[in-house]
């Protein structure tokens, strides 16, 4: 592989071949080979890159400028404008194409993208397009001028850490996995994003999944393994299957497979696809779900680095810390070591969700605090509500009250506060959610996904939810905080794994920032927030003009009352679903 | 619960000559796979639409596996059923956006609808509904997935036309 200077991208969209894209793309190569440029400019077939109407259209990188309605006459005029003298031409310049994306827009305020950044820009499904962007030149760098020993020596140095959440320095795991002896070794990516509200590795996968497979590769070869598996969820079907098409394009060009480029290093990568279990995001789980078993956990140590799958050495890690890899070789440690704070480096994805403006994936430097991200980068609350909590970190992340918000977000002070950095999910929450509901909420997931191997998480958590239940029933007893702090004091010192030792955080930071709503539960038989079904009554006031839409919507037929009149809500009947209050377009429908 | 290739009821897809041929060739195709069962039962139910007892057996004996281990890995993962289904799922994500964005209401109206609960057939044995984890489509929340396709910011009015996709 040679290094342009410059590479254009042509479109070959039906639509742009009709109007001769082929013809243009010839005569582009003549020129070049005729100017002497043929070294340093490189053509490459892609797609999408605009709306096709004007005529054969292309890109040129670095600069990214967008050149529509080409024909063969203009392409020496261009050549000559743009790759020798260095200006651009303007007469054939179109504005790029407006990306709509519902996750991913355009950048916002004080973010950086780094792993995000190829997302929604290139063709996932066209390796040229990946290659393009500088594709798989760092895993050339790395076969072509580095040892091993180099390649996990600038790992370190870049303090690049796991980004599945437990923030493990990656450097550190691969140097653990290439002084194992045993062969063969093994790559694992882990795929299994289980967090509810979190999809940035999703759209990784979706959107860039080579820049997983290079990092990937260059793993296996700063660790020696032979042999990469990539597990899925399930639940991720277009992720598997751009993945396979990836993988396929990657070993048609011999990036993978036998001798990869020539080196003599042998990689191969599998996607493997599990079928809806949270705990395999677990490591040990995940090895036992591979190799076709149950997905348990195991005690550790042995660390997968010493036995893993199959008893053999294996390194895993998250698809995000995979994405980060190329770019740390190509740019150099130092620049990615130049972001973030002092331990925790480099930038992170984040699943915005809940009520704020601006919902969707971000990605910013680490070290950046939690109110930059709420007010600049989401935009500030929905409706102009009061921030209640923010909840960073997935079911077994802490839910954090208004005083953190100064809070840098980075792996220690996140814990000191009481939560974790998980993968990434980022739940913002208003005035009207109830604390005790939110904690019930995600002791019913831990206690669902508990899968049952250690009695702490399996009957622990199961007790905890029939507390929280209950308090949120109306039944709260004296003593059950206590109760609930006991609990999860043992769960988290007892569990076997990561879910059971994670599980109570939820709870505890409830707990501790949030005390007053439990207590007014309980002693008080009052939802604050008015959320708690067995806490609350739906009433219609003087608003209503009797339009019966509440009426015809309730699921239950709670609610009676002539048209043109004011309506009843018999509470006896109704189950407090709250749709008659969606509906009505007079605000008539009030909870007491 | 012990079924022998000879007992395989009259209405199994190891009966059926072309479901069998399919069966056949997942087995064919993945047995020498390491960790062939998950990869096996996975095809399986995506192309059967579930793994029955008989089915469970015929895999362990054609992967020489222990029986013990495919029912293990059955009962373990949620996305493995054994017994058919109706002919569209119909999915509620429960994922924390979805659940903050009125999900259990959107519950309740789907169960008076088409009168069924939740990890129940229709009786047409047109649907079937689940609640499952989040699909990763919070930004779109509230999130109903019928088949592959995805409904998002569902208001219980819109629901009785959503739901009409899973009723024919």
């Amino acid at each position: 592989m040679k290094y342009f200077r410059s590479h254009v991208l042509v479109c070959v969209d039906p639509e742009c071949l009709s109007k001769g894209a082929h013809d243009v793309m010839d005569a582009l190569n003549d020129e070049l080979v005729a100017q002497g440029l043929i070294d340093e400019v490189q053509v490459l077939e892609t797609s999408r890159i605009g709306d096709c109407a004007i005529g054969p259209e292309l890109m040129v990188y670095p600069e990214g400028v967008h050149y529509a309605g080409l024909s063969v006459d203009d392409i020496p005029f261009l050549v000559e404008e743009h790759f020798l003298k260095g200006r651009i031409a303007k007469k054939f310049v179109a504005p790029p194409k407006v990306v709509t994306d519902e996750e991913l827009g355009a950048p916002m305020a004080k973010e950086v993208r780094v792993v995000l950044r190829n997302c929604g820009k290139i063709d996932p499904e066209n390796i040229d397009d990946y290659i393009a962007e500088d594709g798989y030149a760092a895993l050339e760098k790395v076969l072509g001028s580095m040892t091993p020993e180099q390649v996990i020596e600038e790992i370190l140095a870049s303090g690049l850490r796991g980004r599945g959440g437990a923030g493990f320095p990656t450097g550190r795991k691969w140097q653990f996995a290439r002084a194992s002896k045993a062969t063969p070794k093994y790559m694992i990516c882990n795929a299994d994003e289980g967090d509810p509200g979190a999809f940035m590795n999703r759209r990784v996968l979706e959107g860039d999944p080579h820049s997983v497979l290079e990092g990937m590769i260059i793993g296996g070869y700063a660790v020696g393994a032979s042999r990469g598996y990539i597990y899925c969820r399930a639940e991720y079907p277009v992720a598997v299957r751009t993945l396979r098409i990836a993988i396929d394009q990657a070993r048609a060009y011999g990036l993978l497979g036998e001798n990869i480029l020539g080196s003599g290093f042998s990689f191969d990568i599998e996607v493997r696809v599990g079928a809806g279990a949270f705990v395999c995001g677990e490591e040990t789980a995940l090895m036992a779900s591979i190799e076709g078993r149950r997905g348990e956990p195991r005690p550790r140590p042995p660390f997968p680095a010493v036995s893993g799958l199959w008893g053999k050495p294996t390194n895993i890690n998250n698809v995000e810390t995979y994405a980060n890899v190329p770019q740390i070789i190509l740019k150099g440690a130092h620049w990615f070591a130049g972001m973030g704070t002092e331990k925790s480096k480099g930038t992170k994805t984040f699943a915005l969700a809940g009520d704020v403006n601006h919902t969707g994936l971000i990605e910013v430097p680490l070290g950046i605090n939690l109110r930059e991200v709420i007010y600049d980068v989401a935009q500030g609350i929905k409706n102009g509500k009061k921030l209640k909590a923010v909840q960073i970190g997935g079911p077994m992340g802490g839910c954090l009250p208004e005083e953190y918000l100064d809070r840098p977000i980075d792996y220690e002070s996140l814990a000191a506060a009481g939560t974790i950095m998980g993968s990434g999910g980022f739940v913002v929450m208003d005035e009207d959610t109830c604390m005790v509901d939110i904690a019930r909420f995600f002791m019913e997931f831990t206690q669902d996904e508990s899968c049952g191997k250690c009695t702490p998480c399996r009957v622990g958590t199961r007790r905890m939810l029939e507390i929280l239940q209950r308090i949120c029933d109306g039944d709260g007893r004296d003593g059950d905080i206590e109760t609930l702090e006991y609990l999860c004091k043992w769960i988290k010192t007892t569990s076997l794994c990561g879910l059971g030792q994670g599980a109570p955080n939820p709870v505890e930071s409830t707990l501790k920032h949030f005390r007053h709503e439990y207590e007014a539960h309980i002693y008080e038989k009052r939802c604050p927030a008015k959320v708690c079904k067995g806490l609350i009554r739906y009433e219609i006031v003087d608003a209503c003009t009797g339009c019966t839409v509440c009426a015809r919507n309730c699921p239950v037929n709670a609610i009676t009352g002539q048209r043109r009149q004011l309506h009843v809500i018999d509470p006896n009947i109704c189950i407090r679903c709250g749709i008659c209050q969606q509906v009505c377009n007079f605000n008539a429908v009030v909870i007491r | 619960m012990v079924v022998s290739v000879q007992e395989i009821p009259k209405n199994d897809p190891l009966a059926v000559p072309e479901q069998k041929a399919i069966i056949d060739r997942i087995l064919a195709e993945n047995k020498n796979l390491p960790g062939a069962v998950m990869v096996v039962l996975n095809e399986l139910q995506a192309q059967i639409g579930f793994v029955s007892p008989a089915m469970q057996a015929y895999v362990a004996r054609q992967l020489r596996a222990p029986l013990q281990q495919v029912r293990g890995v059955i009962s373990f993962y949620s996305f493995f059923t054994t017994m058919p289904r109706g002919k569209h799922t119909v999915k509620f994500c429960m994922g924390t956006a979805c659940y903050v964005g009125g999900m259990p209401q959107l519950i309740e109206k789907a169960k008076q609808v088409l009168n069924c609960d939740i990890g129940k057939t229709t009786a047409d044995g047109m649907a079937t509904l689940e609640v499952c984890r989040c699909v990763g489509a919070c930004s779109q929340a509230p999130v109903i997935v019928i088949d592959e396709e995805l409904h998002g910011r569902v208001r219980p009015n819109k629901l009785p036309q959503i739901l009409k996709k899973a009723q024919q």
